[in-house]
């Protein structure tokens, strides 16, 4: 019941003869453009329904003519790569790691899948590129706990450092002298001056004759009469420059009180033999493969 | 520019006795928990460049804090703009009281300020359900319920009782905003709680009907508390302010219903590519692209009434908040769609770029048609001749503009960047980039949009100032803006 139809001046156009709060409409058509679009994306969206999967059935649903679905897109996907990778994966399976890394295409593809491996999975530890994180060794130096050459490298790859879900795991485990009350607290101040002494930062020369006892007794076993460890028992060298935790004196105190145990999963039980064969040729080349 | 729409009232004779008490608190409250919202929103922009910013207190890691930044930007900023404004709309072009008396209105609007501290509460001491922007618990799902009757109520109320023949256009969005919401609310809260006296409580669904329910809420969250809600802002402020009528009356009629019917389909769109069903993804993308005119309409609406007023944006800053809205509105309508499609979607989702998208919508829309409102409102609730100072607002647009460009440009690059880092492959088909370098190479664009951020709130601030000025009822000595620029006299 429009009843105060007024023209707009300056479009031209009616209004609708309503007011709200002095607040007029006018009466303009919808722009065409507008309705175009419209239309277009509703047609659209129809053709979309007939070829792709859409709407749902009493029992079932409309397939769509292409057939397509996530999954089958995800299965061709996957089925593509790894039909380029066969022949590489193939020989890959056939040779030992020291004759992939003789082989400068296998090499090649090793590294760039190493490269991808390593950064889902290691990374996360050990830090992109294999720099190392306090606790997780650096990959780019030549201090190895287990060894560095390509073999014990696929070996502790395989079954992993303390892993206790793996029975040929790699394990040793260092005594936590003070906690379990082995070494008396003044014996442990002794040791690690000794220990320090090994890189010429000993502060406290008596001390550190006194640790040397100490550590003959008590460390020497697994470090090595020199301290420069055990590489099959995993013991690390404590002469180089190089320290897991931490080479300072209250580190030093408190991983000769309380031990450290770190741990690193068996990648045998979770990644194929390909895939850790790869892993072990892009951690030998990272700096420090022996 | 005139501040004179409480002059210029309808040609009726009858004086209204307007309920404008609670559009008052409500304006005050938008103010208030918008610099809160804003405040805790950029804190996690840095806390994202620089994660120490947490300081290792369990009430301010991210995952705590964000929770409560959407939730006080969306339902306290926004939420609080709605109420006051849909209040102040629907009286006004009823030309009737709120239905409810003083009591009804003023329970709605101190329930809702209840639902909020409760929620806040809950969110920073770790009581959630952990459903995106309906976080908070059963108990407090039913205490909003009960305060949505009422809101419901009082509005329809009014409407009934309204002295005009026809319902404006602005009604309608806020009708069906409240309606919606109400649904929304109800199905994805069906929840169980673990006990009378616990908190905890556990959905009524699960696996990917729980996550459909939760983005069937989720994006119809958007749809109808931030765009139909705003809408109505937009359809009744923008005229008002442009001293113009509405573009087309049809076009509103129809876009109204089409945005309203195609809207409530479009949730599975965040689902692309996950375990939802293959036909409900094609459904949810294909409702968002015929999605994308019933929203221009409203952008057309909006702008087009400006035509004949044009010269207004040069003088009336307040105008052009709105207006720039209406155009952050267009441009999220249309990303919108696009990244709801497919192939966009898979390099789009799970990024950055949604993150933008979404401040294009919140900051640049939302935020920017409410500080328009609010500018308006301030000096026709209080009785005030004018704003305390326009050049003010006028700061207070470019340095919300020039942050809201920051944020969304960043976002995009880092977005778009990210999702390209995450599916780049060698010829042999290995991964190039592991996860950390992604977010690694994101860094630089997290401390722009910090930044940007940290414009936008800076110009909160300055609304603050305006608004408190404003009801004191100071006015600033300056030259009006548009003139040649003079050293403003204090």
């Amino acid at each position: 019941m429009p009843t105060n139809v007024e023209k707009d001046q300056v479009s031209g156009r009616e209004t609708t003869g309503h007011e709200w709060d002095g607040i007029k409409e006018l009466n303009t058509p919808l722009p065409s453009w507008w309705v175009y679009v419209f239309w277009v994306t509703i047609i659209w969206s129809v053709g979309y329904w007939v070829v792709y999967p859409s709407w749902p059935t009493a029992t079932d649903y409309l397939k769509g003519t292409f057939g397509t679905t996530n999954r089958t897109q995800l299965h061709e996907t996957m089925a593509n790569v790894a039909a380029e990778r066969a022949p590489y994966m193939e020989r890959l399976a056939a040779l030992d790691v020291s004759e992939v890394v003789n082989d400068p295409e296998l090499l090649n593809f090793s590294m760039a899948g190493g490269k991808a491996i390593f950064a889902d999975n290691c990374a996360p530890c050990h830090g992109t590129g294999g720099a190392g994180n306090p606790g997780f060794p650096s990959l780019q130096d030549d201090a190895w706990l287990w060894g560095g050459s390509l073999d014990a490298i696929n070996e502790t790859l395989h079954v992993g450092i303390r892993w206790d879900a793996n029975e040929d795991t790699r394990l040793n485990d260092m005594p936590a002298f003070g906690r379990d009350g082995l070494l008396e607290r003044e014996d442990i101040s002794d040791v690690v001056q000794f220990v320090m002494g090994y890189s010429n930062r000993a502060t406290d020369g008596d001390a550190a004759q006194r640790g040397a006892i100490v550590f003959e007794e008590n460390c020497a076993a697994c470090h090595g009469d020199n301290g420069k460890g055990i590489q099959e028992l995993g013991a690390p060298n404590l002469t180089d420059a190089i320290w897991l935790y931490g080479g300072d004196q209250a580190t030093l105190t408190d991983t000769v009180t309380n031990s450290r145990r770190g741990v690193m999963p068996a990648w045998g039980d979770r990644l194929d033999e390909e895939t850790i064969k790869m892993l072990t040729v892009y951690v030998h080349s990272l700096g420090g493969g022996q | 520019m005139s501040q004179g729409s409480m002059a210029q009232t309808a040609p009726s004779s009858v004086a209204v006795n307007y309920n404008m008490d609670v559009v008052r608190w409500g304006a005050l409250a938008t103010v208030f928990w918008g610099v809160i919202g804003f405040l805790v929103g950029d804190v996690l922009a840095w806390q994202l460049a620089f994660p120490a910013l947490n300081f290792d207190i369990e009430y301010l890691n991210f995952g705590r804090l964000r929770p409560l930044h959407t939730s006080a930007v969306i339902f306290a900023f926004g939420g609080n703009a709605l109420l006051a404004t849909s209040f102040y709309v629907v009286q006004r072009t009823c030309r009737a009281s709120l239905y409810g008396g003083k009591a009804l209105p003023a329970f709605v609007f101190w329930g809702y300020q209840l639902f909020i501290v409760m929620a806040a509460i809950g969110y920073v001491t770790g009581v959630t359900q952990g459903r995106e922007y309906a976080e908070p618990e059963w108990f407090v799902d039913l205490w909003l319920t009960i305060v949505w009757v009422c809101y419901l109520a009082v509005f329809v109320g009014t409407l009934l009782k309204r002295r005009e023949p026809h319902i404006y256009v602005a009604n309608w969005f806020y009708l069906a905003f409240i309606v919606t919401i109400a649904m929304l609310h109800l199905g994805n809260n069906l929840a169980i709680p673990v006990s009378l006296f616990g908190t905890k409580s556990y959905s009524m669904f699960s696996g990917v009907q729980d996550a459909l329910t939760q983005w069937w809420y989720g994006h119809n969250a958007v749809g109808f508390f931030l765009t139909a809600g705003f809408l109505g802002m937009m359809y009744y402020f923008i005229p008002k302010r442009a001293e113009r009528p509405v573009y087309s009356y049809r076009l509103s009629i129809i876009h109204f219903w089409a945005l309203i019917f195609l809207y409530i389909w479009a949730g599975p769109h965040h689902l692309h590519y996950t375990a939802l069903p293959d036909w409900a993804q094609t459904l949810g993308m294909t409702f968002s692209i015929m999605l994308w005119m019933p929203s221009w309409g409203g952008m057309i609406n909006g702008l087009m009434t400006l035509s004949g007023a044009w010269d207004k944006l040069r003088t009336d800053p307040v105008l052009r908040f709105m207006v720039a809205a209406v155009g952050f509105y267009g441009m999220s309508t249309f990303e919108g769609p696009v990244m709801s499609i497919k192939a966009v979607n898979g390099l789009s989702h799970y990024t950055d770029w949604t993150i933008g998208h979404v401040h294009s919508g919140a900051l640049g829309w939302v935020a920017f048609v409410s500080f328009g409102a609010i500018y308006h409102l301030i000096p026709v609730l209080w009785n005030r001749e004018r704003l305390y100072s326009m050049r003010l607002v006028s700061h207070h647009f470019w340095l919300g503009t020039i942050g809201i460009v920051l944020y969304i440009t960043s976002m995009w690059v880092s977005g778009i960047m990210q999702g390209l880092m995450w599916r780049a492959y060698d010829e042999l088909g290995f991964l190039q980039y592991s996860f950390i370098e992604t977010v690694e190479a994101m860094h630089p664009y997290y401390i722009i949009r910090a930044t940007g951020g940290l414009l936008f709130l800076l110009g909160s601030f300055l609304m603050v100032w305006n608004v408190y000025k404003t009801i004191r009822g100071d006015l600033r000595n300056e030259a009006p803006i548009g003139t040649p620029a003079t050293v403003a006299a204090e």
